[in-house]
């Protein structure tokens, strides 16, 4: 049976000094629809690479992205982005970046009424709808990446991409954001990839969590389902013991065996003869 | 021993803010005026003694009323011939009526405003071709490897260096009986476009290449079309740079027409000092200073105008516009 997106056995290099690097090797991932995926990772594995790849902004040296029966190379609004540092146009209001993209994606399919009242929507389902004329300097970063969360959904994504959405915010704010997310994803059943350093966020939101080893020539080392039943509530999961099992997973293949790739990695040709892998696993 | 500083020393009471605005520069104005009164004194020209700020402020008056008397002497002018022919019609309604404009001597405030009008067209049709250019040399690196050598090359040229050419092509090209513009305006204009032309090519560049990745990512996803990038995303974000450029464009443009109308002989206020120096009367320099204090005033407000207009058009309203 064909996957909804076949991430399939992507690598790529990019050209330095020294002759190419090979960032990612042979990445394979096939999800459902409706699947919520998190990527973690220690910094400069290539997660966002990945997730680049897969959004088009790059082109993948080797492999291709296969979504729903067709192969993409560009960046399109079926995979729409939700970027780390909200990449919101300073001088548009909340009202005014998510219109932008509304006008764009469906300046044929809605009239302006509906364009219109679709903006409103999406404002509202992130909580944002108080605030529609601020402009992104004048609200705060929580706000202003629930301000790039309805951007990207208004676009109505096949696959909702999320770049360390939450990683500028505070605690506090942070776990509002994971609420609403949930919250959302519950309503929509969007196909999600998300890029997260916690763990927490990665074990509560997922339903997988794909574990890449450290760069370079990073790929994935562990994929681990989590089934926890949804909904799911932050304060009941913190004793319950399978939520602690599955978090105690990830934070072992973190620390215990990061870098390690002889066991976390599956071997691929060039994998071992690289001196560079020493240095990470001491 | 004193534990002062020297900056404790020379720190000025507090004045609060509207003494820091008002107090501290009238200060500034009044020694610079006695300095200037007192330095006058000593200097014997061919013309008598340099003028101090009185004899100054003399001239501007008498300026202004030699502007009012031209004036009234033009309206007697329309009102006699207005006379004159409607006295003929009773005559003989088939005469035949000549309305006659009148034609005097160009006052101070006609060159003031001449030169405004010149300086306006140059420096619009300088940022007409300068932002198109500016945006394409940001966007494009093959576009602007090409046309970097030429920036460079003509953006340190004087403008009297090119009067001479742009006089003689416009004599040559623009060949018409009943021209709608002056030569001589089309020459004024002309020079101060191709001096204003590159602070905005160049600031625009800057601003149009330094727009930030994740914006032009956001696009990207978007699929904008390259016009709608452009409009959207580029110019907004190249407008604080580009502002930069346009007010140093006409800063330069200004600049630059005084000194093509003294040279070419171009009406406005550069003809109008050329003119004085030529009269060499006993006056000639008190009026050339008043020109002088005019032209930089009116260099002063055409720059606040356009500081006025960017915090009018900038969407980063923290931003500290000086």
């Amino acid at each position: 049976m064909n996957a909804y997106l076949n991430i399939d056995h992507i690598s790529i290099s990019f050209p330095t000094d020294k002759g190419p690097l090979n960032v990612l090797n042979n990445v394979s991932l096939r999800m459902e629809k409706g699947e919520f995926v998190s990527l973690i990772g220690h910094s400069g594995c290539g997660k966002s690479t990945v997730l680049n790849i897969v959004a088009g902004l790059l082109q993948a040296t080797k492999g291709g992205i296969v979504l729903e029966n067709r192969e993409v190379s560009e960046p399109g609004p079926d995979r729409a982005v939700v970027f780390q540092n909200h990449s919101l146009l300073p001088w548009l209001t909340a009202y005014g970046n998510v219109r932008l993209a509304v006008d764009q994606v469906f300046k044929r399919s809605k009239s302006k009424q509906e364009r219109h009242d679709w903006t409103l929507h999406n404002l509202e389902l992130v909580h944002m709808d108080h605030a529609l004329e601020r402009r992104p300097d004048e609200i705060s970063g929580g706000m202003k990446q629930r301000v790039g969360i309805a951007r990207a959904l208004a676009m109505e994504p096949k696959v909702l991409l999320m770049d360390e959405p939450f990683g500028a915010l505070d605690a506090l704010t942070r776990t509002h954001m994971q609420d609403s997310l949930m919250e959302i994803q519950a309503r929509l059943n969007n196909t999600v990839i998300m890029i997260t350093h916690d763990v927490d966020e990665a074990v509560l939101l997922s339903d997988r969590i794909v574990m890449m080893t450290n760069g370079p020539a990073a790929t994935i080392g562990e994929i681990l389902p989590i089934e926890l039943p949804r909904p799911r509530d932050r304060l009941a999961l913190a004793e319950n013991p399978t939520y602690n099992h599955y978090r105690a997973e990830v934070v072992k293949f973190l620390h215990e065996r990061h870098g390690s790739h002889q066991s976390a990695a599956p071997r691929t040709e060039d994998s071992e003869n690289k001196p560079r892998l020493k240095l990470a696993a001491g | 021993m004193s534990k002062t500083t020297l900056a404790e020393r020379l720190r000025l009471p507090d004045l609060g803010r509207a003494g820091q605005q008002l107090l501290v520069p009238a200060i500034a104005i009044m020694l610079f005026l006695g300095l200037w009164g007192l330095g006058a004194q000593r200097v014997q020209t061919s013309l008598g003694q340099l003028p101090g700020p009185v004899k100054a402020w003399e001239q501007a008056r008498t300026l202004y009323q030699e502007h009012r008397a031209e004036r009234d002497r033009a309206v007697a002018f329309h009102q006699r011939q207005e006379e004159r022919n409607a006295a003929r019609l009773q005559q003989d309604p088939d005469a035949k009526i000549q309305w006659r404009k009148y034609t005097g001597k160009p006052t101070f405030f006609d060159q003031i405003l001449t030169s405004l009008i010149t300086v306006a067209a140059g420096f619009l049709l300088a940022s007409l071709i300068a932002i198109p250019l500016g945006v394409l040399c940001g966007m494009s690196d093959n576009f602007y490897q090409a046309m970097n050598p030429l920036i460079q090359i003509f953006k340190p040229v004087s403008p009297l260096a090119w009067l001479p050419l742009v006089t003689m092509v416009v004599s040559a090209v623009y060949v018409s009986d009943d021209p709608l513009l002056s030569k001589s305006f089309v020459n004024s204009a002309l020079t101060v476009t191709l001096c204003c032309l590159w602070p905005t090519i160049i600031n625009t560049t800057v601003g149009v290449a330094g727009v930030s990745k994740d914006l032009i990512n956001v696009s990207r996803v978007l699929r904008l079309g390259w016009l709608t990038q452009v409009v959207k995303i580029v110019l907004p974000s190249a407008m604080p740079m580009m502002f930069t450029g346009l007010r140093l464009s006409l800063s330069i443009g200004w600049m630059v027409l005084i000194a093509a109308e003294m040279l070419a002989q171009n009406p406005g206020l550069g003809k109008f000092v050329w003119d004085e120096f030529q009269n060499g009367s006993s006056n000639s320099l008190a009026r050339i200073m008043v020109a002088v204090l005019v032209i930089g005033f009116i260099g002063f407000l055409l720059d606040r105008g356009m500081l006025m207009l960017q915090r009018r058009v900038s969407w980063d309203k923290g931003a500290v516009l000086r």
